[in-house]
């Protein structure tokens, strides 16, 4: 089998003696969409900080493209490739919307191909584009989601890990984020998705893997995006 | 003296004390963390101009920031970056460790009576300005104090580093994520309040030219105070602060008479209760951040 583009293997993290993710194997294909759902408190962020090196592995190994990344500091790991939007999407909100789209390219591998890349995430997001000048504080909830996503993607990452985008924002802007996902997708980026969304997740990911209580439990297709009784069962499992 | 000639003694007092507020305050922004050896830094720079006193004026101030500039490095790269996941209350702990252990050591060397450093005792004449004596060391404070506060805030607002060092200071784990090199941001702080230190050595030991062990001590801890008036958390306030301690000092010293000024002191600390118990966020305090390190 040739190498995944991401893979967990027998991943744990811990918070002092509570295990908040146990035992977790995943693997991601390269140009994969796949979809991380689950009640809350079952160890997604969890999940997402450990790949990014923000919380440590306890036990288990984190691989990108077949080459272990476990232990390395969150910025190594940011310029392996991998770039994480978080929980919250954390915005500076005293820096400009420029500002915040420069620090992302902090991770960048190299410097060539800024501008194109820049014309694609104004492509993707518009409201972006027009308000570079303005306080990361000054946007709406939905254009704070848009900047996070576009300032990940200036790293020109092979792995983006989303958590919970869809937070807080009103159903048509949810919409416009997972479009933008898709073209993301589409253009040959990696995306392991963390929602708490399922019916939009399993439709849009390529496979959706339900984690409770630090396990995984279910492994569902855009087919079962339809069967209530699954996704129902899938949280209360 | 005139009440107008004063005023410009104190301003120039002001702009080294405002020097000394950033220089904490660059560290602190990075780091959460108040360093209390800082002021060794600077003794560290006078006491290289003593050292060097028989070389010309230029080389040994060259190597004041070259010693203070690698004195700081250093200090970060052995006392501070080991103690990064430690508790707050053990960093500042630290901080007073180094600094004694930098006294103890200029003590050892140097003696306690104190050295005289006369690199730039030339700037301690007076020029007339219409009437106005003013020294030349005032001019020269006030000139080097402006282009390096001038200098910082164009490296801090329009550098990559300093974008980072911002992203940092806000935000450590966030700046991180995306790629920001801690260790870089944090000993590039070092290396710039390294540099402000030793530009408050050169110019501090023109006003003041005797040179002891705790040179630095009351250096710290004024400009300290007009730190925490002028809020630690934003750094242009800070400075604010730390100027407005070193305006104020000077300001009251050529006020009082001179056996009153034994009690300048107590009066400049007793001014920061008062500022404090009004506005205990700092004179220029906006909205209350919450405190992360890396
Ligand atoms: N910093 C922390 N310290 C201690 N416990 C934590 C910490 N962060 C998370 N936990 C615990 O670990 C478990 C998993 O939390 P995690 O944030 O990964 O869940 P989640 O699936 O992302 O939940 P949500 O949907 O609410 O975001 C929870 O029980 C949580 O209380
Ligand atoms: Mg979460």
């Amino acid at each position: 089998m040739p190498d995944a583009m991401l893979e967990l293997e027998g991943l744990e993290v811990r918070y002092g003696v509570v295990a908040a993710v146990r035992a977790l194997d995943l693997r991601i294909e390269r140009g994969e969409l796949v979809g991380l759902i689950g009640p809350n408190g079952a160890g997604k962020s969890s999940t997402l900080l450990a790949i990014m090196g923000v919380v440590p592995v306890a036990r288990g190994e984190v691989r990108l493209r077949g080459v272990s990344i476990t232990g390395r500091a969150p910025e190594a790991i940011a310029r392996a490739g991998i770039s994480l939007v978080p929980e919250g999407r954390h915005i500076f909100a005293g820096l400009t919307v420029e500002e915040n789209l420069r620090l992302g390219r902090a991770a960048r591998r190299d410097a060539n191909g800024v501008e194109a890349d820049l014309r694609r995430v104004y492509g993707l997001f518009p409201a972006i584009a027009g308000s570079l000048s303005r306080q990361g504080s000054a946007l709406s909830g939905g254009q704070q989601q848009q900047l996070a996503i576009a300032r990940a993607l200036l790293a020109r990452p092979d792995v983006l890990l989303l958590d919970e985008p869809s937070l807080g924002l009103a159903p048509t802007v949810v919409e416009s984020v997972f479009a933008a996902l898709e073209e993301v997708r589409a253009q040959g980026v990696t995306i392991l998705l963390v929602e708490q969304r399922a019916q939009v997740t399993v439709s849009t990911a390529d496979r959706t893997y339900v984690l409770a209580n630090g396990e995984l439990r279910l492994s569902l297709t855009p087919a079962d995006a339809n069967d209530t009784a699954r996704l129902a069962a899938a949280y209360l499992s | 003296m005139s009440t107008l000639q004063a005023l410009v003694d104190a301003v120039a007092l002001g702009s080294i004390y405002a020097l000394v507020a950033v220089g904490i305050g660059l560290v602190f922004g990075v780091l959460r963390l108040i360093n209390f050896a800082y002021g060794e830094l600077i003794t560290a720079g006078a006491y290289t101009l003593w050292v060097l006193r028989s070389l010309p004026a230029v080389v040994a101030i060259l190597a004041c920031f070259a010693v203070v500039v690698s004195l700081s490095l250093l200090l970060e790269r052995v006392a501070f970056r080991p103690l990064r996941k430690a508790t707050p209350a053990t960093m500042l702990i630290a901080t007073f460790a180094v600094s004694y252990l930098l006294q103890s050591i200029y003590l050892l060397v140097f003696g306690s009576l104190g050295n005289s450093v006369s690199t730039l005792a030339g700037l301690q004449q007076a020029v007339d300005l219409g009437g106005l004596r003013i020294r030349w060391i005032t001019i020269v404070s006030l000139a080097c104090g402006s282009l390096l506060l001038i200098g910082t805030a164009i490296l801090l607002g329009r550098t990559s580093i300093g974008l980072h060092m911002r992203a940092a200071a806000t935000d450590f784990q966030t700046a991180r994520v995306l790629g920001v090199r801690a260790n870089r941001v944090i000993a590039f702080a070092f290396l710039v309040s390294g540099v402000l230190a030793a530009s408050v050595s050169v110019l501090f030991t023109v006003q003041n030219s005797l040179v002891t062990p705790d040179l630095g001590v009351p250096i710290t801890i004024f400009a300290l105070v007009g730190v925490v008036v002028g809020g630690l958390d934003r750094l242009w306030t800070a400075t604010l602060g730390g100027f407005a301690i070193g305006f104020a000092y000077s300001l009251l010293g050529d006020k009082l008479s001179g056996e009153a000024r034994v009690y300048l002191p107590s009066l400049v600390f007793g001014l920061v209760i008062v500022v404090l118990l009004l506005r205990p966020g700092g004179l220029f305090a906006g909205q209350p951040r919450s405190v992360e390190r890396v």
